[in-house]
């Protein structure tokens, strides 16, 4: 069920009071202050790094604070090819990461496997952790990096988060 | 003085141990007959010609002939600046030859490289263990029999494989064929299209029925 994605009702009569639904502002506060785990792998990662800098400036959707630890961040973004000897270590981050979670598989390689149908690479990372955007591109160019994050806005802004909360809570 | 010279004084050393070297564009290339006698001869070369520093030691998979392995060190020497390649074969039933790690310490990860992609092992060194894939994969995987795409294979806790959709190519190779045609198929076979391609050996006859044989056998027939 996708809640309403409007974010308040500011009312003239009764000043400055504004009005608005509990997830829909939760959504808000999460979708506004995404923390990276920067899960750079190969040559994707210096695009990652290129959106981070002042040219393309990831800041601007309040995800500069790139963090390298999983316990702090809210968004893995799976940048390069994932080898299956880091895959389980790639697995065990995204464990470690506090929910609420969500993943970016960013360039063919990660969504995919890519160019490497080879014995060494897992032929995409949603086969061991659940990813939310894929981005296409060998490597991608930041700006395709900056769509998916807008993307993933899109999708955290509509997701019914009390509405989970109540059936979770009825179901058990 | 030139590697020609410096192989030719190696060779006068060790007899017939050696081959007589052979220069091909300015590079020259000593054969050692047997490989259980390398380090002896390494540790001449080092210690009485100067080629202190190895360049690299690799192998490589003679599929289909004997011996199987042919294990390639490439020497050169920073007093003389010449560079020197000693070749030697090893016999798949034995894929086993003594370490070089006593001579150069540098052969070490070399040698691990060497065990983990092709399983030859050599005795004596110091740390024989994979380098580049993990500690309980069961398979050597640049060895020509091996499919590219990998086969299945789990260590729980570490990782493990499935092999990689190559739905027939472009990139099948395929281990022992006569020429090119045959070795990397350039086409699909819509038959064998969902077939993964551990079979390779039986599909190289379903190449040849499906397309002729290649041009060199059309040649000779």
């Amino acid at each position: 069920m996708p809640t309403s994605t409007e974010i308040a009702y500011d009312t003239k009569i009764e000043g400055d009071v504004v009005v608005t639904r509990v997830d829909a502002a939760l959504n808000w506060f999460r979708k506004n202050s995404l923390w990276p785990m920067p899960m750079g792998l190969a040559c994707c990662a210096i695009e990652l790094m290129a959106t981070g800098a002042s040219r393309f400036d990831i800041s601007r959707f309040g995800a500069e604070v790139m963090r390298f630890s999983p316990r702090q961040s809210d968004v893995m973004i799976v940048a390069g090819t994932v080898t299956y000897k880091m895959a389980m270590a790639v697995k065990r981050i995204y464990d470690q990461m506090a929910e609420p979670k969500w993943v970016i598989a960013m360039g063919a390689c990660a969504s995919t496997g890519g160019m490497y149908r080879s014995y060494s690479v897992l032929q995409g990372v949603d086969r061991i952790i659940p990813v939310d955007v894929y981005v296409a591109g060998c490597p991608p160019r930041p700006e395709a990096l900056l769509d998916a994050l807008i993307k993933l806005q899109d999708k955290i802004s509509k997701e019914p988060f009390l509405a989970q909360q109540k059936n979770a809570g009825s179901n058990s | 003085m030139g590697a020609k010279e410096l192989a030719l004084q190696l060779k006068a050393r060790f007899g017939d141990l050696l081959s007589d070297p052979v220069e091909f564009r300015g590079e020259v290339t000593l054969q050692v007959v047997d490989a259980e006698r390398m380090p002896e001869v390494c540790a001449a070369a080092k210690s009485d010609f100067g080629f202190d520093y190895l360049v690299d030691l690799s192998s490589v998979d003679n599929y289909g002939s004997d011996p199987r392995w042919t294990l390639v060190y490439e020497l050169y020497g920073y007093g003389h600046h010449c560079h020197l390649r000693l070749k030697t074969g090893v016999s798949e039933e034995k894929s086993e030859l003594a370490t070089v790690t006593t001579v150069w310490p540098t052969a070490n990860w070399h040698e691990r490289e060497i065990y983990d992609m092709m399983g030859i092992r050599f005795r004596g060194h110091p740390d024989l263990r994979r380098i580049l894939m993990w500690e309980g994969y069961p398979y050597f995987p640049l060895r020509k029999d091996f499919p590219l795409s990998g086969k299945p294979s789990e260590v729980p806790d570490v990782a493990f494989t499935k092999p990689a959709p190559l739905e027939g190519g472009p990139f099948v190779t395929i281990a022992g064929g006569k020429d090119r045609m045959v070795r990397e198929p350039r086409v699909r076979i819509p038959e064998t299209d969902s077939v993964e391609t551990n079979a390779r050996l039986e599909r190289r006859k379903d190449i040849q029925q499906a397309h002729g044989p290649g041009p060199i056998e059309k040649a000779s027939s």
